[in-house]
């Protein structure tokens, strides 16, 4: 596995009619990997890869893809891009066999026959208009628009939001073709934790326009335990634990998303008059939970 | 090839196809010599990252359970004896951990389940002879 750097975002700020949509993000995507971006609705997610495609311009901060600024240079960037979007902006008025020639006439590397085979497992007609295509539809033809010039860096952006589990899965397949067949990059984005956790190789968490967590997946949730903890004593409140993040339960039994070291969870435990009945690593959408704060228990109990 | 990703349970994506691997290996249903599928076939299967499939491919590896051949693909190796006890042994006691772990919540004491298990393990016995076996298949 190479470590070739492809996307390179440094301190990173922006703000929209004084509000601030990015604070200081810093990100980078190697070559050969899938990374995987994960946030709450406006937590910066779409404004952070809209700056990877110089639709926006860095105000604070730089933006360098394939060692190249997007918005100096667009051509020599955006044509080894694929870009699909949540909102799927296709021209509403073409045929879909005229998206595909109007989107192979800006990519000389474009695969015909992959663009082919793609259409016809999807089974798209041709012949007809965007306009007329169901959401999934209209999905597919964007992601053959976005993967047949076989782009070296895949940029989604929520590209399962409001899918069948049908076309979510033509979308993963993509993304795997593109890593497997030969390794290139995808950066995408999602709401659904357990893609992130199947098909990602790196995570970037973010929340409030900063970036939370990142790292090498495997190596994230090795730093956070989810334990199931027992008192003598009945807690009316979440018991206040070393280390933990957050918490859920009632009266005796709690369970707890921790960090750091396990030791001092096991002692802080110990000192309540408790016991850890079971422990094991926490899940992409436990410690997601656990660090957006966004857990029911702690907004009760904030 | 037979494998369940479980995204509940916080094992890593890689150790689950590890130990199922090892599993499919350890009770024949994977033999010597045998090829296992090609990393972007098994990551379209699975859906997951390729890569999540290279470093289990070469964890197998390490381990002996599998080699590469050059300008081919990935195959069971032949040292499954001594292997196939160690994991038997290493699978089985996984599941004795989590029974013993539930007994305790459930109040049972380490002589009770010994006690059970030999209850089931007779109740299960007489029933097979009662009627004949049917040939075991996963």
């Amino acid at each position: 596995m190479g470590q070739t750097t492809v996307v390179d975002v440094n301190n990173l700020s922006r703000s929209f009619h004084g509000k601030r949509a990015l604070d200081g993000v810093s990100f980078s995507a190697t070559a050969g990997h899938v990374h995987g971006l994960v946030g709450a609705n406006g937590a910066g997610k779409t404004t952070l890869l809209k700056h990877l495609l110089g639709l926006l311009r860095a105000a604070t901060g730089s933006v360098r893809v394939f060692g190249l600024d997007p918005v100096r240079d667009p051509v020599r960037v955006l044509g080894r891009v694929g870009y699909l979007s949540e909102e799927r902006e296709l021209p509403e008025w073409m045929r879909v066999d005229e998206l595909m020639a109007y989107t192979q006439a800006f990519h000389p590397t474009w695969d015909e026959t992959y663009a082919r085979q793609m259409l016809e497992s999807f089974a798209l007609d041709p012949s007809k208009k965007i306009r007329e295509l169901s959401k999934g539809m209209r999905a597919q033809a964007g992601l053959i628009a976005a993967v047949a010039h076989r782009p070296e860096l895949l940029i989604l952006d929520e590209p399962s939001s409001g899918l069948d589990v049908a076309v979510r899965r033509d979308i993963l397949d993509a993304i795997v073709r593109t890593v497997a067949d030969d390794g290139r990059t995808v950066i995408f984005s999602s709401h659904l934790l357990d893609e992130v956790e199947r098909m990602s190789d790196h995570v970037t968490m973010m929340d409030y326009g900063r970036v939370t967590l990142s790292g090498v997946l495997d190596d994230v949730r090795r730093g956070y335990q989810r334990s199931h903890v027992r008192f003598v004593e009945h807690f009316d409140q979440p018991p206040v634990l070393a280390t933990a993040l957050a918490m859920e339960g009632g009266g005796r039994s709690w369970i707890v998303v921790h960090s750091g070291s396990i030791e001092q969870f096991h002692h802080s435990v110990l000192a309540l008059g408790g016991e850890v009945v079971e422990s094991r690593d926490a899940t992409l959408e436990e410690i997601f939970l656990a660090r957006t704060g966004r857990n029911r228990q702690q907004v009760e109990a904030a | 090839m037979d494998i369940t990703i479980n995204l509940t349970d916080g094992v890593p994506i890689y150790r689950q196809i590890v130990n199922q691997v090892k599993y499919l290996v350890a009770s024949g249903l994977l033999l010597p010599g045998e090829e296992l599928p090609p990393i972007r076939t098994l990551a379209l299967q699975l859906k997951v990252t390729p890569n999540t499939i290279v470093k289990a491919y070469g964890e197998l590896e390490i381990s002996g359970v599998v080699h590469k051949r050059q300008g081919s693909g990935t195959f069971v190796s032949e040292v499954r004896q001594q292997l196939a006890l160690r994991e038997r042994r290493r699978i089985i006691e996984q599941r004795i951990d989590g029974l013993l772990a539930e007994a305790h919540q459930l109040n049972f004491s380490g002589d009770d389940i010994l006690r059970m298990l030999r209850e089931r393990k007779a109740a299960m016995d007489a029933e097979a002879d009662a009627e004949p076996a049917e040939v075991k298949k996963k």
